[in-house]
């Protein structure tokens, strides 16, 4: 396996490669159809390389463990606004990584995957704070774009492009992001035994009001459906907020209220992480659409076991292997990924969902000029 | 600035292209008279003028399609236009070039509160979008300080922000889908109602491109429930570099506010004689907004005023009515028009990290007197973008240029301290000459590759951006094969 400890020789690897490279991070979140070639770690660009608290920026070698970013920014009271899943437990890829993979998420891993949990709908995407990115691109160039200020349009804006990318137009080697400061207090509301079309209701109603929601999200992964809303904030704050938004939403359900840093925390870890969907036998497919059309999402697919996010826009739903999720949502306007299952159904239905042909032409067109020789990770996202 | 020579064969044949134009327009919406095409001259940088080759003002996407179509197959450029306000030239014409305005399409298409988006036509100004909304309890959150007069397609374009975006980001962070159409004239969508497509971003990289790659006609828009109220404090105090460790100590907090606004000295005394806010008489002021109920108001300024105290303002007045708030604001909204009240400006945009702040203001004190013109600051000191205002005189011959000069070398300082050129008026032709400043030549190919599977023939404002000679071979029709 290749482990380049400086971006130099990560440089002058893609330069020499005559074939194919998987490249490989902690190897936590392989989604995508399977890759053939030879293993490249990120995993030896490690280190923090600035932290500055007073301006909310952060900058990290792209191999860096999550877990190290986010353990410097708890130090200053900060956190990565966008609140990345660790899906290690839905996986199973915390015991057994991906080939070449440490089993340690890192930070470039995340931007690549463009990895955004419950408060997507508050604070943005991945994307959303990453302000700049380095990277190696098939021709064995180093680029950079973007820098460490939150606001720059200085040329086109490659950093949002290389989010998400999944290692298929570069090799990120660094990233930087804009920070958040950490919060003093919080709370949980939450409604139980609502059907899904309700329970969207009362997301939507909390989303609309002026109260920061930081997290709206319905488990209806089994017999008792539980519907839950985040406030976040200085500690008046959120007391006041919960006060207000439980009166406004007590037309429409009961709701009780949990409090406490460490328990609303736990509560939304599930959440972010799809846990009540780990240990589970089947497929699970992510999918997104306009947050009122989720509960059609459990019409068109039947009584399956459901996780409802960002409002009910993102439904995590786990089906019997193979099933055929993108034929049953046609009409639906979103997407719909296939996160796990077998590498026969992996090899059977793209994992990404197809794109329409203009799209799919300028996917393709940035492919070619990122990647000309077609290296990295050939066949992972089309 | 210079701009590249009209191509004499595209200028021969106005008048074929111009019929050819009519022939998928109504007549009103083609304009090819030289006394009315002088209305498309220039933007907001007005000391570059040229007169179009025509100017087309579709009403819908079919016909920007129709247009597009036109032009590529004639070989002419296309200036996309949306109010015209740019300052930084993104909108300038060439005499060979057909300025495509949106300003027809500015109708509303779709309010979701449920969803909380609203699906508009590009032409739509910034602030109607809001006001399509606000009697509903949402707003549209980017507010570049043109927001009643510049359109949405220019914001789109250049990725504007505004004075609320610390809080609130700014138009990449608050755009969830296009309706683009390419130089070839395909109709395309991107993203939507729905969040994160997977597959590349391509709405990430669409917004900011200022109108090179595509014409974006629609545009869907996030909302957001307006908060309970919002309350503004002033501060003052005797020393810059103060009022800059008072802005770091704030963020470090814990409080994110709304919006943190910076003043100097002169921009203080120029807007003052101007709006009479009651400024007090000092070196650095910083207007700082938070917002919620009052409750919350109250527990975020004790924090802010608290850590104020520690740095010994000269004031520190907390307003207590809207009447109040609205006086704090209009000093730093009148700012601008202050400044050209008694002088010709040019309004920088550069970004830098905000702990370089005390050093970028000395320097830029000492640029000044080097140049021998005067340089006013007013910014947003929490993300740490400068506009620093160059004062000179327009009719004195040599002074824009030394102007021009100055601002480069301001905007110079900016990258090396680790910021940028730009931070939301966008590059145009401003700031083309300087992006080998920020960039390396193989980050400025890879940007121009990207224009290569857009517009392969190089015609969407092909003179903004890049360099002119960097991009030469390209505009020459020598483009790389997409």
């Amino acid at each position: 396996m290749l482990a380049p400890e400086t971006e130099a020789e990560l440089a002058a690897i893609v330069t020499a490669a005559t074939g194919p490279l998987r490249v490989v991070g902690g190897g936590t979140q392989p989604i995508g159809a399977p890759v053939t070639g030879e293993l490249l770690s990120t995993a030896q660009l490690t280190g923090i390389s600035l932290y500055e608290s007073g301006a909310l920026t952060i900058v990290a070698q792209a191999g860096t463990p999550l877990e190290d970013i986010t353990a410097a920014l708890d130090g200053e009271n900060q956190r990565l606004p966008f609140e990345p899943m660790d899906y290690r437990p839905l996986l199973g890829t915390g015991t057994t990584p991906a080939p070449g993979g440490t089993g340690q998420p890192t930070i470039g891993g995340t931007v690549a995957a463009n990895a955004s949990g419950p408060r997507r709908i508050q604070a943005g995407a991945c994307r959303d704070s990453l302000i700049g990115v380095r990277f190696v691109d098939g021709s064995g160039d180093i680029i950079k774009n973007g820098g460490r200020v939150m606001k720059n349009v200085t040329g086109y804006d490659l950093v949002k492009l290389m989010a998400g990318s999944r290692g298929t137009l570069g090799i990120l080697t660094e990233v930087a992001f804009k920070v958040l400061p950490g919060i003093a207090a919080s709370a949980t509301l939450r409604a139980t035994g609502l059907k899904d079309a309700q329970a969207i209701a009362l997301l939507s109603k909390a989303l609309g009001s002026p109260f920061e929601v930081s997290g709206a999200a319905h488990d209806a992964t089994g017999p008792d459906p539980v519907t839950l809303i985040r406030l976040e904030g200085f500690d008046a704050s959120v007391a006041y907020r919960t006060e207000q938004l439980t009166k406004l939403l007590s037309p429409l359900a009961d709701i009780t209220v949990d409090t406490g840093l460490t328990r609303v925390a736990y509560t939304w870890r599930s959440i972010r992480d799809a846990v009540p969907l780990a240990d589970r036998d089947g497929d699970v497919w992510r999918i997104s659409v306009k947050p009122s059309d989720g509960p059609q999402v459990a019409v068109r697919l039947g009584p399956v076991p459901r996780l409802y996010d960002w409002g009910g826009g993102l439904v995590s739903v786990l089906v019997a292997p193979g099933s055929d999720v993108r034929t049953k949502l046609q009409g639906l306007s979103g997407h719909a990924t296939l996160i796990r299952a077998s590498d026969a159904t992996r090899a059977v239905i793209p994992p990404f969902h197809p794109e329409p042909a203009a799209i799919a032409q300028l996917s393709q067109g940035l492919r070619q000029q990122f990647d000309p020789r077609q290296i990295l990770n050939p066949g992972l996202m089309a | 600035m210079e701009m590249p020579v009209p191509d004499p064969t595209v200028v021969a044949k106005k008048s074929q292209i111009v019929s050819l134009l009519k022939k998928v327009l109504p007549a009103d919406a083609v304009i090819a008279d030289e006394a009315e095409t002088r209305a498309y001259e220039c933007d907001a940088l007005t000391a570059y003028r040229c007169p179009p080759l025509a100017v087309v003002l579709p009403a819908s996407t079919e016909e920007v399609a129709e247009v597009l179509k036109i032009c590529h197959r004639e070989g002419v450029p296309v200036v996309p236009r949306g109010s015209g306000t740019s300052l930084a030239g993104g909108a300038l014409p060439t005499a060979d070039s057909v300025i495509l305005g949106v300003a027809r399409m500015n109708d509303v298409l779709e309010t979701d509160y449920d969803n909380r988006f609203i699906r508009v036509q590009t032409g739509r100004t910034n602030l109607s979008v809001t006001g399509a909304v606000e009697e509903d309890g949402f707003f549209y959150a980017p507010d570049p300080s043109s927001q009643l007069a510049c359109a949405i397609a220019g914001n789109i374009a250049m990725n504007s922000g505004g004075a609320h975006c610390l809080k609130y980001g700014v138009t990449t962070n608050n755009l969830m889908g296009v309706k683009l159409v390419l130089m070839d004239g395909t109709i395309t969508e991107i993203g939507g109602a729905h969040l994160d497509a997977p597959g590349y971003d391509l709405l990430g990289l669409i917004c900011g491109s200022e109108g090179q790659l595509g014409v974006v006609t629609e545009a869907t828009l996030r909302i957001l429930p307006k908060p309970e109220g919002a309350r503004p404090v002033l501060m003052g105090f005797d020393d810059s570099e103060v009022a800059g460790a008072c802005v770091a100590d704030i963020i470090k907090a814990g409080v994110l506010p709304v919006a943190i606004e910076f003043m100097d000295k002169l921009c203080i005394q120029t807007s003052e004689n101007f709006a009479q806010a009651g400024y007090p008489d000092c070196e650095a002021l910083l207007i700082v907004e938070v917002e919620g109920s009052e409750a919350e108001i109250d527990e975020q300024l004790g924090v802010i005023l608290q850590i104020a105290r520690k740095h010994d303002p000269v004031e520190l007045r907390e307003s207590t009515s809207p009447e109040e708030s609205a006086k704090i604001w209009l000093g730093r909204k009148s700012a601008f028009g202050a400044i050209g009240q008694i002088a010709d400006y040019m309004c920088l945009d550069g970004t830098i990290p905000v702990s370089s702040l005390p050093h970028v203001l000395r320097r830029i004190g000492e640029l000044s007197t080097e140049y021998g013109l005067q340089v006013g600051n007013v910014f947003h000191a929490g993300d740490g973008n400068m506009h620093p205002l160059i004062l000179f005189d327009a009719n004195k011959p040599g002074d824009l240029e030394k102007c021009e000069a100055l601002g480069a070398d301001i905007l110079r300082l900016c990258v090396e301290v680790g910021g940028c050129l730009t931070g939301e008026h966008g590059v145009g032709i401003e700031k083309r000459d300087l992006m080998h400043d920020q960039f390396d030549p193989v980050d400025m190919e890879l940007q121009m590759r990207v224009k290569d599977v857009f517009d392969p023939a190089w015609l969407l404002n092909p003179a903004k951006v890049f360099p002119l000679a960097t991009t030469a071979p390209r505009r020459d029709g020598n483009a790389r094969a997409a």
